[in-house]
């Protein structure tokens, strides 16, 4: 689909001063995507049919949150360690763009979703069931590490001529920005409205915009290339993570084992580090 | 105008070949450069319109050099002065006829409505009146061929240069149109140079004539001349003549390609060549008695063609020999390709004149 | 031929053909299914009722006119430079003519996405020339509508300049010859003889650069971001709505899709008779 799009886009945006390193990737990333299709051929590890330790093998396909990039692929490490035989398959994306996706019969064993009413318009079309919230995300102003606008805080986004990005209002990073902004008061003039909260995360780290509204976990993944501006608890919005099976998942067992995974303590770990918030 | 007129002695170098070829035309004189395809008649006609470049040798016009390779001058074909003319007319199709012949006027800074005026009064002049407002796509091939020729005078060139100017125009309309160029080309009063591969037309528009054969000049002279006493296969069978050449030694000649003929120049020796009429040759079903031509000889008929009204016949023998004979005469000696022969050519029909070696140069023609 | 010649004859009076044989029939047949079907799977499910009210969403003009204003743009920009690189293509020699060719078709082959990141590490308030334009002129050009045009010239201007180049260069050069002939300087002779004779080809390079320039996403949403009226064309707003409101993403491509076609239609003529020169 057109998330390829967002991949590429996702894939670039790691770190303006290794870029070239990171095209390379970009390129790897696209071709590889091209080779694969539709068809299972997994990120890493083989997608063999012999039977496992716990009865699942094959591939498990994983459509979650952009924001959730960077924890979820160390959990799918974890998991395929754990599960040898088993190789897990992410797509990740603007929550509402996956959920899009499946309702067009995307073929997807898990959701992991950035809002509970994207998670819902789901659960209501009959495609997923039992969603089970797994972490809570706040958000935070991303600026380039040397802060060349010198943002302090929310109010300084409302400045007139700062440069600032946001996810759009359809997507869950932009509708809590969102209110952040109307508990703050202020309006804010974006330069540009990303797709998705990564999409926000390159603009900042490629030094186009003055700021970014982004999640903790993202500036806490994107390390040095981001310095983060916190923003005070009562100011702050947050949005929390539901995920569950899906009803069509192709996979089931191995959809199943997945969810429990994400959910136990090993789980929660990873994403506490990563900066989460436990629901 | 000038006094000299064109004056130019060019090489120029295509890779494959070169062409090498002086010419002069004063003012007021068509010079007719006659050759087969592939001669280089269309390269030195760009040569002179400054549109190839010469590798050495020069033009002069008037009082300018134009081009002088070894003295570094060169003159782009917009500051020549030179009117060219092309076989497929040219005319700028998305103009009108008016507009074209004004174009030249209008590009050296005439307004738009001088050069307007002007451009009417020369189609008026060509008969095209009433066709000024057209496209080119709507003129006949013979309006077109004006129009590209008012379009290049109109705007009193020094040198008209004319490339096979009537080669695309059916027969009923060159010949009309022939009639007009001649006038037109006598009237403008520079010097002109028409290529045609067509020997009438050559005939009829030029003054003067060069033969161009693979790139060099192998005879010139006056057209009627040059038509008279051909001097190479090309131009003889181009002018419908038998030509030979042989070694004379009073009034016998041995040819070059076998056989011997009798002429009536008992004066004269040396290298010759030998030119009969086909008209003047007769043929026998017998061998003849004896009678009063001196040349008598067998041949084979290996071909008939009709040209005009009467037959051509073509024979092989010692030597080859080409016969017009009536529909008539040939249908009485049932002749046919492989059909015996005799043949009788009287010693007054051949015209003898000395071979030179080399093609003899241009007369230079006073004024 | 500057006269009347079989492909200045109008069609009804061209010589008519025999039919095709059957081995080309059925694979044209075929390609013609697999471009119509699309669209009449768009017209099919096209919310036909919502319409009116999908249509009165302010968003939806102000992607089309922005997108129908920065095509324009990029068409215009690319005509003004591109038929000048067109003429050198085609007619100046000089060592490297070889490689400024294949440069001309770069972005033809570039992944849209690529070109844009192309040109933000080129214009972008860090790249290469952008950092001087920021530190200079205070002038930044990501995520404004000039990055829009930018980005729809760069994916578009190709078309253009490759459909004038080849006319050039098929054109027959002695019309210029006789416009020197007749005094007339190079300027002149370009000007009044060679664009005119190329004209046809002028236009449907036009046609193709904007048709090209308005369907553009990859680049512009990546070089210029996305924001309602600045910098939302109708492609990025079709691909963001598909995600949450897909009758607005419909909507939006019939929109387009009418747009594009009135147009195309409206130059039929000139586009088919370009092959066939003059």
């Amino acid at each position: 689909m057109t998330l390829d799009i967002v991949r590429v886009h996702r894939a670039v945006r790691s770190g303006s001063s290794s870029l070239p390193r990171s095209f390379l990737a970009a390129s790897a990333i696209v071709a590889l995507t091209a080779l694969a299709g539709c068809t299972d051929a997994g990120g890493a590890g083989t997608s063999a049919g012999s039977s496992a330790p716990g009865g699942i093998s094959g591939t498990v396909t994983v459509f979650a949150a952009a924001s959730l990039t960077e924890s979820f692929g160390k959990l799918g490490e974890q998991f395929e360690a754990a599960h040898p035989g088993v190789s897990v398959r992410f797509n990740f994306a603007a929550s509402s763009a996956l959920a899009q996706s499946i309702a067009q019969g995307a073929p997807a064993d898990v959701f992991a979703s950035a809002s509970t009413k994207t998670m819902d318009s789901v659960v209501t079309a009959g495609d997923a069931v039992e969603p089970k919230t797994f972490a809570e995300n706040e958000m935070e102003i991303a600026v380039p590490p040397d802060n060349p606008a010198g943002v302090t805080g929310v109010a300084d986004l409302a400045r007139p001529g700062l440069k600032v990005a946001v996810c759009q209002q359809q997507v869950p990073c932009g509708s809590t920005a969102q209110q952040i902004f109307d508990k703050a008061r202020i309006t804010v003039r974006p330069a540009t409205l990303g797709p998705d909260v990564k999409a926000v995360l390159t603009a900042v780290q490629l030094g186009e915009v003055d700021a970014g509204v982004v999640y903790r976990t993202d500036v806490r993944a994107a390390g040095p290339e981001v310095k983060g501006i916190e923003i005070p608890a009562g100011r702050n919005a947050s949005t929390a993570y539901p995920i569950a099976t899906l009803s069509k998942a192709p996979n089931a067992a191995a959809a199943r084992a997945f969810v429990d995974h994400v959910l136990s303590a090993d789980g929660t770990n990873v994403l506490t580090e990563a900066g989460f918030a436990s629901p | 105008m000038t006094d000299v007129g064109l004056d130019a002695a060019v090489v120029v170098d295509l890779g494959t070949f070169t062409v090498e070829a002086a010419v002069t035309a004063p003012p007021g004189q068509v010079l007719g450069v006659l050759g087969p395809n592939g001669a280089g008649k269309s390269t030195l006609l760009r040569a002179l319109a400054g549109l190839a470049p010469i590798a050495d040798g020069y033009v002069r016009l008037g009082d300018r050099v134009l081009d002088d390779p070894a003295q570094g001058i060169r003159t782009a074909p917009e500051r020549r002065a030179t009117g060219l003319v092309f076989q497929d007319y040219l005319l700028f199709p998305h103009l009108t006829a008016l507009d074209n012949v004004a174009y030249g006027l209008r590009a050296r800074g005439v307004r738009r409505r001088a050069a307007r005026a002007r451009a009417a009064e020369w189609l008026d002049r060509l008969g095209l009146a009433d066709h000024a407002r057209h496209r080119p796509r709507q003129l006949s091939g013979g309006q077109a061929q004006r129009v590209a020729l008012a379009r290049a005078l109109v705007v009193e060139p020094e040198l008209v240069l004319l490339d096979e100017p009537l080669a695309a125009l059916d027969a009923g309309t060159r010949l009309s149109l022939r009639t007009d160029l001649r006038r037109h080309l006598r009237s403008y009063g520079g010097p002109a140079v028409v290529v045609t591969h067509d020997p009438v037309e050559a005939m009829v528009l030029a003054d003067q004539l060069v033969v161009l054969e693979r790139g060099r000049i192998v005879q010139a002279g006056r057209p009627a001349e040059v038509a008279r006493r051909p001097r190479t296969d090309y131009v003889a069978s181009l002018v419908g003549l038998n030509l030979y050449r042989g070694n004379a030694t009073g009034g016998r000649v041995r040819l070059d390609g076998g056989g011997v003929l009798i002429d009536a120049e008992p004066d004269t020796s040396g290298p010759v060549y030998l030119a009969l009429r086909p008209s003047a040759v007769a043929l026998h079903r017998d061998r003849p008695g004896r009678g009063s031509p001196r040349n008598t000889w067998p041949g084979t008929v290996t071909g008939l063609e009709t040209v005009g009204d009467r037959v051509r016949v073509a024979l092989a023998g010692e030597p080859d020999v080409l016969a017009d004979l009536t529909p008539d005469a040939v249908a009485d000696l049932d002749l046919a390709a492989g059909a015996r022969v005799w043949v009788s050519v009287k010693a007054s029909e051949l015209t003898v004149y000395p071979a030179v070696g080399e093609p003899a140069p241009a007369d230079p023609l006073p004024g | 031929m500057s006269t009347a010649t079989r492909d200045q004859l109008s069609p009804a009076t061209r010589p008519r053909r025999g039919r095709p044989p059957w081995p080309l029939v059925v694979p044209a047949a075929i390609a013609v299914g697999f471009l119509l079907v699309p669209l009449v799977g768009l017209l099919v499910r096209a919310p036909w009722r919502s319409l009116p009210s999908q249509l009165s969403d302010p968003l939806v003009w102000e992607a089309l006119r922005l997108s129908l204003v920065t095509a324009s743009l990029a068409t215009g920009i690319s005509l003004l430079v591109g038929v000048p690189l067109a003429w050198v293509l085609a007619r100046a020699r000089f060592p490297g003519l070889a490689l400024l060719r294949a440069l001309v078709t770069l972005p033809l082959v570039l992944p849209p996405v690529v070109g844009g990141v192309a040109l933000l590490l080129a214009f972008g308030r860090r790249g290469i020339v952008g950092r001087y334009l920021d530190a200079w002129f205070g002038v930044t050009i990501p995520f404004t509508t000039s990055a829009v045009v930018l980005a729809e010239t760069f994916v578009a201007l190709p078309f253009l300049v490759i459909a004038v180049a080849g006319a050039l260069r098929a054109a027959d050069p002695r019309y210029e010859e006789v416009s020197a002939s007749l005094g007339a300087d190079r300027w002149t002779t370009f000007r009044r003889v060679t664009l005119p004779l190329v004209a046809p080809s002028v236009l449907a390079g036009s046609v193709l650069c904007w048709a090209r320039a308005i369907g553009e996403f990859g680049a512009t949403i990546t070089f210029a971001g996305n924001f309602p009226g600045r910098t939302q064309t109708m492609p990025i707003a079709v691909y963001l709505a598909l995600e949450s409101d897909p009758e607005a993403a419909v909507t939006l491509s019939l929109v387009l899709l009418a747009v594009s076609v009135l147009i195309l239609v409206s130059l039929r003529d000139r586009i088919v008779h370009t092959g066939t020169g003059t």
